[in-house]
């Protein structure tokens, strides 16, 4: 198919104009953080900052207590990734190989859970983690956020277990080997990359999350660094914009560079996903 | 295409492990509680849960004991002039966010699957929405609209376009601006489904209607909507449900300010249950919420699959 030259003029015009709107708000924020004090409080503001310093990082640090809140949120995203996939990849592949009515009701969980409007939960969640006595603790929100990465978890792990034959399995069973050792040391191997993939994505979401954490975390030992983020904005809506930049773009450092190794797994396991069988 | 295969072919394989492996079966629940303690303890439960406290005067840091007080919740609610009006403003800005969503996603994924160079670019920079956190987008978005060292109002400056506003705490401009946020944030998950619907429409038959002639604008109705339809439809559904349960984003942009205008029902409902610490009240308010959402969820995709039925 060949397209006019004018066609082909119009779409990277087009292409142009999502890459600008797609990058200028994250090019803005890094300029923002690099810039003086001095320079954020005059009109005229420029994409370059005029001379470009380390104060706001060395300020968001003094202000705020950036590097344990940095440590809660590794803190609770390791422990939700590790323990969603140690959970979730059992229950996936038992949706992915047998047909059993707990497989079925599972997969409605997955996708009615997607339609839970957070006030109805978080109510009565807080409830429940208060008479366990998970109110402010790191151990109640990794609980939460494992069973808030879990319907993604799964919808992803099902696809990859379709995708390993289970030919392979049976060809081993036929050699003799029991269902553990099947599962150890035929299954396991090829579905690895999926269930790294997997995680890392758990735990960007867990990394990210804001609400269950604002709700759950009440000291300020306890919070997690999107919380702490908004301790920047003041009472009035009135925020130190260099410090607040700076914490940003730090704070979304990890999230960038975990998502771009897994970008393309993750976009094939959506797809792997929703196949149908 | 392997995926697609291999998917066949393990179904197959899986109704015959299924056949086999059921009697004996004491090794699946052992596979399967680990996941399912925790979904019914922490999901399903509250879920249930949450539902009958929307019919008890619950309130947080009370000694008396909780009553139940039947419909009384809902009745209030029917008059809260106030959440209604949030009710409205959540339906506008889930609306106004997931159609240009939509239709912007479909023109970048339709221009992806193009030959075009600076493809990998676009790809990359769509990771950035996508994989921040949604207080740092709500932040980076603060910095752009800010009045002074904005970059909004400087380019309007530049451009001779007048001094620009102070947009998000202007009466009129704080809700469309929050919604082009909301547009930005979620346009990269639409656009990856809508490129994977794309890449599996038929190539042979867009290149067999462009031999017939057909225009571009013709290829695309005749040929990659009616593929790309079952996709477009499952995502919006999504959206939508997902852009009325959103939080994050407005409580770091304006609160629900400037008086309100932009107050989404979850931002009203959190304040109840954890500012007043009426728990009833809210519940009775997320119940609302799931019963209209789905009303509207079961109208909308009736209705589209009707108009496909014409089509």
């Amino acid at each position: 198919m060949r397209t006019s030259t004018g066609g082909r003029v119009g779409q990277y015009a087009a292409l142009l104009g999502y890459l600008v709107f797609l990058a200028f708000p994250f090019l803005w924020l890094v300029s923002t953080a690099f810039k003086s004090p001095r320079e954020l409080g005059s009109l005229h503001p420029t994409w370059i900052p005029r001379d470009p310093t380390l104060d706001n990082f060395r300020q968001a640090f003094d202000e705020q207590p950036l590097l344990r809140a940095a440590g809660n949120s590794l803190l609770a995203a390791l422990g939700a990734a590790l323990i969603a996939v140690l959970v979730a990849t059992p229950l996936a592949y038992v949706m992915a190989r047998h047909r059993t009515r707990l497989a079925r009701a599972a997969t409605g969980w997955v996708v009615v859970s997607q339609a839970f409007p957070l006030v109805l939960v978080i109510i009565p969640l807080f409830l429940v983690l208060k008479n366990l006595r998970l109110i402010n603790s790191q151990a109640g929100l990794v609980m939460v956020y494992v069973v808030w990465a879990l319907p993604f978890a799964l919808w992803m792990l099902v696809g990859y277990v379709r995708a390993v034959p289970a030919e392979l399995e049976e060809a081993a069973a036929v050699d003799g080997a029991g269902r553990l050792r099947t599962l150890v040391s035929v299954t396991a191997p090829l579905l690895a990359p999926g269930i790294v993939a997997t995680g890392l994505f758990a735990f960007i979401t867990a990394w990210n999350e804001f609400f269950f954490a604002l709700v759950l975390l009440k000291t300020p030992e306890k919070q997690t660094l999107p919380v702490v983020l908004t301790h920047f904005i003041g009472a009035e809506g009135v925020a130190d914009l260099g410090p607040l930049a700076a914490a940003s773009f730090l704070a979304t450092l990890p999230s960038l560079v975990v998502f771009a190794i897994i970008q393309r797994r993750i976009t094939g396991g959506m797809m792997a996903g929703a196949v149908k069988s | 295409m392997t995926v697609v295969t291999a998917t066949k072919r393990s179904a197959q394989g899986a109704e015959r492990a299924d056949g086999g492996l059921r009697p004996s079966d004491r090794g699946a629940w052992f596979l399967v509680l680990p996941a399912l303690i925790p979904i019914l303890v922490l999901s399903v439960g509250p879920l249930l849960y949450g539902i009958l406290l929307a019919f008890t005067d619950a309130q947080s840091g009370r000694t008396e004991p909780t009553e139940w007080i039947g419909g009384l919740n809902f009745q209030d609610l029917l008059h809260d002039t106030l959440f209604w009006e949030s009710f409205r403003i959540g339906l506008l800005w889930a609306v106004g966010v997931s159609v240009p969503q939509f239709l912007l996603a479909l023109g970048l994924a339709l221009l992806l699957d193009q030959d075009l160079r600076l493809r990998w670019l676009a790809r990359a920079l769509a990771i950035i929405p996508w994989a921040m956190p949604e207080v740092v987008v709500g932040v980076m978005w603060r910095l752009v609209y800010n009045p002074d060292a904005g970059v909004l109002n400087e380019t309007l400056r530049d451009l001779g376009l007048g001094d620009g506003r102070d947009w998000l705490s202007g009466l009129g401009t704080a809700l469309p601006a929050v919604i082009v946020v909301g547009v930005w944030a979620g346009m990269p998950q639409t656009t990856v489904a809508l490129l994977a619907g794309l890449q599996n429409t038929p190539r042979e038959l867009h290149e067999a209607a462009a031999m017939d002639g057909a225009g571009a604008w013709r290829r695309f109705w005749t040929v990659t909507w009616p593929a790309l339809r079952p996709v477009a439809l499952a995502i919006t559904a999504l959206n939508l449900i997902w852009n009325f349960n959103s939080f994050a984003l407005v409580y770091v942009l304006t609160s629900g300010g400037p008086g309100g205008r932009t107050r989404l029902p979850m931002l009203f409902a959190y304040e109840e249950a954890f500012g007043y610490g009426q728990f009833g009240y809210a519940a009775a308010m997320g119940c609302v919420m799931v019963a209209v959402i789905s009303v509207l969820l079961a109208l909308f995709l009736v209705g589209r699959l009707r108009g496909g039925d014409d089509a």
